[in-house]
């Protein structure tokens, strides 16, 4: 009871006053949850320099326009740049509101991943769980079109976020029952999604833009202004300002780390998720928590794909198959995850890491700066490199401690030695 | 090695340590779980440098900054977990790293032909042709020493041996190291079985808690002398206790089959019944039914059928949540795997059966505060050490995590419980406390039910033995029996035909 508010597993350095091996181990393991992300980052932003490098530009102040490009120049000389639309020195906010619209569908996609893995799974359908939040927060954002707005956005993002649940909710059914691995259901699952919602908001299809003038446009029917999300920051409309779902991917991280460390569902997906059988000896039942925390982590995607359609993140709050073709916030996610330790902080600095890079991008780059057709597949690129470097524990923590084995010898304490 | 001192944040491994090791000597180095005795050996074999003191090699002060020097200074090492690469063969396997050579390519048959000289020499009988992945583990623990000696190792350093290796193999390792000593080698025994120390070493090291307690020679040393200097306080190798007052009958299975994953009977119309206030010994060799057996009983496994009673209540189909219910506790036989979440910290594992009730949580939601709480007062109650609520179990040593898990159990005050292999791993501190502990529980009217593998606790401790072969109950005895009796019978040799 005295200490209600502390995290019920201590620190590295709590641990390592035990001084067992054991709890050295997890010492350099958890001390790894920090470096090792961090050294994945540095080490993927210096090959993806070497590419700028290999392309005749110089990296440094490629990484300096994209960093501008993202609106992470506001935080310099925030005062002076409150409005946004409204001339120069207004960019830098405006740019900003975009690169926080792009991390808040990463911070959804990146806890999809991160709540199954926490249970010991690897939820790689975020981007179908996402498709499927967009095809439903569609259909009823533009379909309720009489409701008063709360509740029609309540009743939107709810469904969609239940949608997510149970499509990816199938993928732990599956596992649960036949033993399916849910990495090869949800990439089956992704694809199902992805031709249905091409379906659907296609030409012809039950959700496609309806009115004769339309009839070739491959898009859906705009989203009705009751379910539009009410932007903070900025001016409303497509590509428009900062909207509230920025505060319910927030939210999620709050509701994702409760959820984790502070319910006895929680208690159980960790529980299965380190070690199944010590779960089930303790009368958890693990299909159970297997097919819940998949559901959860869909949730989590499904939300993401709602809050982008009714916030106007898509074109004109409408969707439509090319957007399903060029779409990759459930990939990205993936990294943002994986980067961010499957914790909520680390997931939120992950989704804002690729958001910056997302949007940055996009921004403002000039081919004096850097190839125009390289700069969207550096973000891909670093992406890319993450997911590869940062399974690679073993080998940066290799190096990390031999680092620290080298120190001793060049500076070696001669007095004590001589002294024993 | 002189005054050795190592720390590791936050901990002492090595306090002026002192070891001085004879040409051609067995020299055994005692000490419980996490006495330092690993540490020192790191140092010495190069792989830690010490923050203080010196190690002398034929008087001479060597400085080793990895185990390549070390062992180009004549010593071997042979570590508890074997190093060696399955799918190569016997000779590979020895001369890698250092191979003979003809041209670029590895000379295999120069290679096989000094393997061979080596272990005829020192009677290490291995084929050297044969593949890793085929040979029994003894044999891997002598091409691990072949290895040693074949980079010239004057002094060998064993590791825990015979922790791996059946009695029998144990006695030809014995005798391995006696050829090695008349052959001049020097060796370092590492261990914590009193029995083995007694009948192997010319001089023994005892450290304890990081310290040298003192260094004596075998003649004049007791199990109970050397039992002392490891715990530090006089330990009681017999357990002391009364007769059973047995009461009612607690646990009781009648006629159950299980099946393994493949399918396969591994129990086999097994019946018996255990009451209140006794302890029933389930002897047998590994792999006859017991894993199975308690399985089935806890609600891990669905049983064919028959019938298994906790307290009256019927559980044949229970799942493990409703055997808990019931009032079974379970010390499972592998507390690494199926005993404790590692990475949770000690509260959490404290609140694996109980962390959906009150007063863990209530609708759903968990107290960690109280979690905590219950913790450190298990804590104290059961005398865990090496960590608070907080650390993660898997920074305890084995008896500790073993002793958390009993606490767990028994704090949760079952009619019946299983224990099963409660003792495996542990030092003698450790298994004097749960042995005593077990009897106490006995003695407050718990019905317990010891499985294990080691005859010697199933003899100490049980007020009635049952003998399981091949999934099949084939013995049963209360009051003295003979340990060659149940050994037979632990072999089949004395099937009873049921009728």
């Amino acid at each position: 009871m005295s200490e209600p508010k502390r995290d019920l597993v201590e620190s590295p350095e709590q641990a390592a006053s035990t001084g067992t091996l054991a709890a050295r181990i997890s010492l350099s393991q958890r001390a790894g949850g920090v470096i090792v992300p961090v050294a994945t980052v540095v080490f993927a932003f210096l090959m993806g320099g070497l590419v700028v490098l290999a392309t005749g530009h110089n990296p440094l102040l490629a990484y300096r326009d994209i960093f501008d490009g993202a609106g992470l120049n506001w935080i310099f000389h925030p005062t002076t740049n409150t409005a946004i639309n409204g001339g120069v020195p207004a960019q830098a906010a405006f740019n900003l509101s975009q690169t926080l619209l792009q991390t808040t569908t990463l911070i959804l996609t990146g806890l999809a991943v991160a709540f199954a893995f926490r249970c010991g799974m690897f939820n790689i359908g975020g981007q179908g769980q996402y498709f499927v939040g967009i095809i439903v927060a569609s259909w009823l954002g533009v379909d309720f079109a009489g409701m008063s707005a709360f509740p029609h956005i309540l009743l939107a993002l709810s469904a969609a976020t239940l949608a997510g649940a149970v499509w990816a909710g199938i993928a732990g059914v599956l596992k649960a029952t036949v033993g399916a691995h849910e990495v090869i259901s949800t990439i089956m699952l992704n694809w199902i999604a992805y031709y249905v919602a091409s379906w659907l908001f296609g030409d012809g299809g039950p959700l496609h833009w309806s009115g004769a003038a339309n009839a070739t446009t491959p898009l859906s029917n705009p989203v009705s202004p009751s379910a539009q999300l009410p932007v903070f920051w900025g001016t409303g409309g497509g590509f428009g300002g900062l909207d509230i779902g920025f505060f319910v991917a927030l939210a999620a991280l709050v509701v994702f780390w409760i959820l984790l460390n502070r319910t006895t569902l929680g208690y159980e997906v960790r529980a299965v998720g380190f070690n199944p059988d010590a779960a089930a000896y303790g009368g958890i039942n693990v299909k159970k928590n297997l097919i819940r925390a998949m559901a959860i982590s869909g949730a989590f995607a499904g939300l993401a794909g709602a809050l982008d359609l009714l916030g106007g993140n898509t074109s004109n709050f409408q969707y439509g198959p090319l957007d399903v073709q060029v779409s990759q916030v459930g990939f990205i996610g993936i990294a943002v995850a994986l980067l961010g330790r499957n914790t909520a902080v680390g997931t939120f600095l992950g989704a804002l890491l690729f958001g910056s890079l997302l949007y940055g991008t996009t921004q403002g780059l000039t081919s004096n700066v850097i190839q125009t057709d390289l700069a969207t597949n550096l973000t891909y690129i670093i992406q890319g490199l993450v997911v590869l470097f940062v399974g690679a524990d073993i080998l940066i923590l290799y190096l990390w401690n031999s680092r620290r084995r080298l120190r001793p010898r060049r500076a070696p304490h001669a007095p004590a030695k001589a002294a024993a | 090695m002189r005054g050795i001192r190592k720390e590791f944040p936050g901990v002492v491994a090595n306090d002026d340590v002192s070891l001085g090791v004879r040409r051609g000597e067995v020299h055994a180095l005692l000490g419980e779980n996490g006495a330092g005795k690993s540490t020192l050996m790191n140092i010495l074999y190069g792989l830690y440098r010490p923050d203080a003191g010196e190690i002398l090699l034929n008087g001479e002060r060597v400085v080793f900054s990895s185990a390549r020097d070390a062992i180009r200074a004549g010593i071997g090492m042979v570590h508890q977990h074997f190093m060696l690469i399955p799918v190569m063969t016997v000779a590979e396997n020895i001369v890698l790293g250092v191979e003979p050579r003809d041209g670029l390519l590895l000379d295999e048959r120069g290679a096989e032909r000094s393997v061979l000289e080596l272990s005829e020499r020192f009677g290490l009988a291995v084929n050297p042709g044969s593949l890793v992945r085929d040979i029994t583990v003894g044999q891997e623990q002598r091409v691990e020493i072949l290895k040693a000696l074949y980079r010239g190792a004057d002094l060998l350093i064993l590791d825990e041996p015979t922790a791996v290796l059946t009695p029998q193999e144990a006695g030809e390792l014995f005798e391995i190291i006696r050829s090695l000593q008349a052959d001049g080698k020097s060796i370092i025994f590492i261990t914590h079985k009193l029995k083995e120390v007694l009948e192997i070493a010319d001089r023994i090291t005892v450290l304890r808690r990081g310290k040298t307690i003192e260094t004596v020679p075998r003649e004049g040393a007791t199990e109970a002398s050397l039992a002392r200097a490891m715990v530090g306080r006089e330990v009681l190798l017999r357990v002391e206790k009364q007769p059973a007052q047995a009461g009612e009958t607690l646990l009781e299975v009648e006629d159950l089959w299980v099946s393994d994953d493949r399918g396969i009977e591994k129990v086999r119309g097994v019946s018996f019944q255990v009451r209140a206030g006794e302890i029933v010994g389930l002897a047998g060799v590994d792999g006859n039914g017991q894993t199975e057996l308690i399985e089935a009983l806890t609600g891990l496994r669905p049983a064919e059928r028959g019938e298994i009673r906790v307290g009256g209540r019927e559980l044949r189909h229970a799942s493990a949540r409703e055997t808990l219910d019931a009032g079974l506790g379970h010390i499972p036989e592998d507390r690494q795997r199926r005993g404790l979440v590692l990475e949770f910290s000690l509260a959490e594992n404290i609140a694996l059966h109980d962390y959906a009730t009150p007063p863990d949580s209530r609708w759903g939601w968990l107290f960690p505060g109280r979690l905590i709480a219950r913790a450190r007062q298990l804590i104290e109650e059961f005398d865990v050490r090496g960590g608070g609520p907080l650390t993660p179990a898997g920074a305890l040593s084995g008896g500790n995590q073993q002793k958390l898990v009993a606490a767990r159990e028994l704090a949760r005050d079952p009619q019946a419980l299983i224990a099963a292999q409660p003792t495996r791993g542990l030092d003698v501190g450790a298994i004097e406390y749960l042995h005593r502990r077990l009897v106490a529980e006995r003695d407050e009217g718990r019905a317990i039910l010891l499985v294990s593998l080691e005859l010697d606790e199933i003899l100490s401790l049980s007020d009635r033995i049952l003998v399981i072969y091949e999934g099949e109950i084939v013995g049963e005895h209360t009051g003295e029996v003979s340990e060659e009796r149940i050994g037979l019978e632990m072999l089949g040799s004395e099937r009873k035909v049921p009728a």
